[in-house]
Order: structure tokens, then C-alpha cells, then sequence
């Protein structure tokens, strides 16, 4: 197969209420990244949107930022999710021979709206939306039956909070950098049992924009350091109704991992993978989704986590950026990570810089508590 | 040059998008919801093939993607598989008033899980594991809300 590859990578400062509009927000991170990139705006033929109408609040919501994006006179598709879906359509694009230099974007201004009705529309209108359930309380389902079932505390959750917003104070671009303890994230209001405030992840604004160039024209148009190879990709979606699921179980993204670490040549991915950035949206799902890539057996995250595996200087790193848990824009949050992770393989994550690492994992979902997963896996 | 960006008032417009929709409820659930509110009775559908029975019905099997003909009545008793006590008002999308309970319950005779509020209960007191059982209206319309919520299963009365 044909080698794609991450040629520029371009992000605004994730903060709340942003005064900008989503174009220029678009603008901002895409202008970022083509300078990035060192490439012209006419070196690029096709963009990838990442949007969401609900959450623009408009329809064909990719239309409104086609100027922003540098689509006027080419070609602007669209694709929900948080990012990793569009960067896994853009790498598609060009592996159709159909196109060239590829931008994706995604933008998200998720404070100008309510996340709660958002994402209560998500749900069936014919079945569970009457009901009012929304992101939290779906979430608050999952870690309950997550703990139960593995016998987890809400203090092991509560230590994927404090390593996340400590990994933020080392990212100018994360909205919340705190240095906080479990006992701060135990008192912390409670929001829906057994998710407290610190547990759930700030709503956040913000846009991102990766350039993606096939290995021949990423060999023209950019030098061996910019470059971050795209090695493997795999993606599975579970059931969409909560009930019909077991909410503690990762088969969809145990399915996810093994066919982007097959596409990648990972034999042992706690050997092989140096970094992974995982949607941290709430703070159990980070050790559910280590667990489903396979970074630990099923229930061991919590302990893992207590021994510090995934801080940044334990074993396997893991949101270095913060996480979703420091920034959450969501539309936006996996192609952010991706752009972490390029950072990190291109010795360019200034004060978080990881030492030297060859091979970075990217976890993004779509859907209520994970029902679809992208797994990515970048290398040098 | 002073940077007129930071200078320039930045205005807000505060907008609102009300579309109706009429969603047909289609044949399946049209005729779980009939059931509930004609009858009062719970009803699932199972798959010929793996044997999977779904509440609310499917229109096919999620493992086997066979159509889904085969109707069963369920007692409404059930067992609470996980639970959260909402703590936070949200009036645009609550049909009630925080604090109160989501349950998803395994129905007896079910093979998947029903989502709905827990009540008659203190919220602290709600357990994984508890059996409960459904509480109707009294005057039905044909959706999820004629179950009016689940309350704990009185011992001795199938539980």
C-alpha cells in the first residue's frame, strides 16, 4: 500500500467562549498548518470538514467554513466524529488516486450551544431521548457498570484526572492546567453518580487542521522531519442502543486495535508503542479504552494507574497533551490528538517532549460511550 | 499600529433553531407501543436464529441481522444492571426534576437491556443488582413514557 503521511499540523488555543467565529477559527488553524507544512494554499486540492450541523447549529455546516478552510475552487467533503474518521476518509481520498495534497479540519464551538441537549438528540427520539438522557448520565451508566463489574474505585478514575490536567500544565494550548489531587477530584461536585465534575470533560472551543500528502509528494513538498507516517488504521462500531451493549465491554475497540496494529506490523503493542493519546472524554473511559488497545488486561487500569504506567515518565505515556479531560472540543478532540502525537514523533512537544519516541498510538470514538473507535498508529 | 482585533467590541447574537419533525414510529415499535398503551403489557421480539430477545423490540437481530417475527410478552419484572443518580437540572431535555435515577434493566425474559428511571426509592439506596418492576400511567399515549418508571420489587412478589 501506498504510504500517506502527515506533512503539517496546525491547532488554535483550546479555550471557552472563543470570540472568533468558526471560520476563523478554521482560518486560524489551517493558515497554521499550511505554514507548518511550508506548502502553498495551491498545493492543496481537496478538504476534509470535520463538523457537526447540531453543534454549528446550521446545515452543511462544512459550507459555511469551505473559504476558511482554502476549498474556494476545490473540493470540500464532510465527516462527523472527532477527527480520526476525517483523517481516516482524507487518507482514503488520496489512496484513491483521485487526489492529492489533503487538508482536514475540524472546528467546534461547542460553548455557544448546550452540550446536554446536543447530545440528548443523538439518542433515538422513538425510544431513550424522551427520557433526557444525554453524554453525562450515558457516561455515568458506563462507569458504573465499568467498576462494577471489575471492581474499580472512583479514586482510580479519580487519578486519570489528576494525571491529564498535570499533563495540561505543560500544553499552552490546554484550557484547564491544574495541579490537583484525588481528594480534590473526590470532592468535587457531584454531577451523576459516580462522575464527579473533575471526571467529565470541559466542553471546549477550538480548530485543528492536519495537511496528509502521499509518500511521493510528501517527499516533494516537505523534508524527512516534518514527516509522520500514517502506519495503520482500524475502526469498529458496536451497537447503538445503551441497553443492547454491555457498557463495561471493548469489543468494538479490541476489533479497532487489532486491525490498525495488524495494518501496522505491532506484534506487542506495551513493547512497541511509545505514546497514546485515548479519548479521556470521562475519566473511566480512559482506562476502559487501555485496556480494549490492549495496553492491560481487562479491569487492570486502575492499578496500572495507580503505579504510574501512563504518566509521562512511566512505562507508556499516556494524553501527554491533557487530554479531553484539560480540553474538550469535540468535533475536534481526535484530530487534536492526532496532532500531539506528530508533535511528539517530530521532537516538537516543547516542555511535554517524550524522549525520543519512534511509534505513537491515537484513540478516537464516535457515538455514546464509545460506540465506534478509530485507532491510528503514527510512526517516523 | 495599535492591534484593532483586541480593541473591537465583539458582539453576541443570541438565535434559536425550532424545527418539527413527525417521525413515524414503524411497524415494530408501533406495535410495542400499542401493546403498552392499549394493554398495559410489555412485549419483546426474539430472534429465530440466535435465540436473542430484545426490549424495546428491534426490527432485526443485531448478531444475526434476521428479521425479528417472533413476539414474546415479558412479566415487567427486571434486574438493575447499572444506575447513575442525575444530580444537575436540565430543563430543555429532563422530563423530571434532579436529583433522580437512570437504570438500565436487564427485563426478565430479555436478553438486552431497558433504559428508563429507577423511583420510589432514595437514590442512595439503589443498587446494582436490585430487582425491580414496571410502573405504568394510568392513561397512556404510545411512547417510552407510558412506563412511568421502575420502583424495587416488594419481596415476595417475584423477585
Amino acid at each position: 500500500m501506498e504510504k500517506v503521511a502527515i506533512i503539517g499540523v496546525g491547532q488554535t488555543k483550546y479555550e471557552r467562549d472563543k470570540k472568533e467565529t468558526f471560520a476563523e477559527l478554521v482560518f486560524e488553524a489551517t493558515s497554521k498548518a499550511l505554514e507548518d507544512a511550508g506548502i502553498s494554499k495551491d498545493d492543496v486540492d481537496n478538504i476534509v470538514s470535520v463538523s457537526s450541523d447540531f453543534w454549528d447549529g446550521r446545515t452543511i455546516s462544512s459550507m459555511a467554513i469551505s473559504d476558511a478552510s482554502n476549498a474556494y475552487g476545490k473540493d470540500i467533503t464532510t465527516v462527523e466524529g472527532d477527527g480520526t474518521f476525517g483523517v481516516l476518509y482524507g487518507m482514503m481520498r488520496i489512496l484513491s488516486g483521485s487526489f492529492g495534497v489533503t487538508i482536514v479540519c475540524a472546528h467546534h464551538k461547542g460553548t455557544e450551544s448546550n452540550m446536554r441537549g446536543i447530545t440528548n438528540c443523538a439518542f433515538d427520539p422513538l425510544v431513550e431521548r424522551k427520557l433526557g438522557i444525554d453524554a453525562i448520565s450515558s457516561a455515568a451508566l458506563q462507569a458504573r457498570r465499568y467498576m462494577n463489574r471489575y471492581g474499580v474505585h472512583e479514586e482510580q478514575l479519580a487519578l486519570v484526572s489528576v494525571k491529564n490536567h498535570k499533563n495540561a500544565m505543560r500544553n499552552p494550548l490546554a484550557l484547564l492546567p491544574m495541579d490537583i489531587s484525588v481528594e480534590d477530584v473526590m470532592n468535587s461536585r457531584k454531577i451523576a453518580d459516580p462522575l464527579k465534575l473533575l471526571d467529565c470533560s470541559p466542553v471546549t472551543d477550538g480548530a485543528c487542521t492536519l495537511v496528509l500528502a502521499a509518500e511521493r509528494e510528501a517527499k516533494r513538498l516537505s523534508t524527512s522531519k516534518k514527516r509522520v507516517w500514517l502506519k495503520g488504521t482500524g475502526h469498529c462500531s458496536d451497537a447503538f442502543r445503551l441497553g443492547d451493549r454491555d457498557l463495561s465491554d471493548t469489543r468494538a475497540l479490541k476489533d479497532a486495535a487489532k486491525r490498525a496494529y495488524t495494518m501496522a506490523g505491532i506484534s506487542d503493542p506495551r513493547k512497541e508503542i511509545a505514546v497514546a493519546e485515548v479519548y479521556d472524554a470521562f475519566s473511566h473511559m480512559e482506562l476502559m479504552w487501555l485496556e480494549g488497545l490492549g495496553f492491560c488486561e481487562d479491569g487492570a487500569a486502575g492499578e496500572q494507574m495507580e503505579r504510574g504506567v501512563f504518566n509521562s515518565d512511566g512505562k507508556l505515556p499516556v494524553n501527554p497533551s491533557g487530554g479531553r479531560l484539560s480540553s474538550h472540543p469535540v468535533q475536534v478532540a481526535g484530530l487534536a490528538a492526532m496532532a500531539e502525537c506528530a508533535l511528539q514523533l517530530r521532537g516538537e512537544a516543547e516542555d511535554r517532549q517524550l524522549e525520543d519516541p519512534q511509534t505513537a498510538l491515537v484513540h478516537g470514538i464516535n457515538g455514546m460511550c464509545g460506540q465506534s473507535h478509530c485507532v491510528w498508529i503514527l510512526g517516523k | 499600529m495599535p492591534d484593532w482585533t483586541q480593541e473591537v467590541e465583539v458582539l453576541i447574537d443570541e438565535g434559536r433553531i425550532s424545527v418539527p419533525y413527525s417521525w413515524t414510529v414503524g411497524t415494530t415499535l408501533s406495535r410495542f407501543y400499542c401493546e403498552l398503551r392499549d394493554n398495559g403489557k410489555i412485549w419483546a421480539n426474539r430472534c429465530p436464529e440466535c435465540g436473542t430477545v430484545f426490549v424495546p423490540p428491534k426490527i432485526k437481530c443485531i448478531n444475526c441481522y434476521q428479521d425479528l417475527h417472533d413476539w414474546v410478552e415479558l412479566p415487567g419484572t427486571g434486574t438493575v444492571e447499572t444506575f447513575t443518580v442525575v444530580r444537575y437540572e436540565e430543563p430543555a431535555i429532563h422530563p423530571r426534576k434532579a436529583p433522580f435515577v437512570y437504570g438500565i434493566i436487564k427485563m426478565d425474559g430479555a436478553d438486552t437491556g431497558m433504559l428508563h428511571f429507577i423511583d420510589e426509592i432514595e437514590p442512595e439506596k439503589v443498587k446494582a443488582g436490585m430487582r425491580v418492576e414496571a410502573v405504568l400511567e394510568d392513561e397512556r399515549d404510545g411512547n417510552i413514557l407510558d412506563i412511568k418508571h421502575f420502583r424495587p420489587l416488594k419481596p415476595g412478589s417475584g423477585g
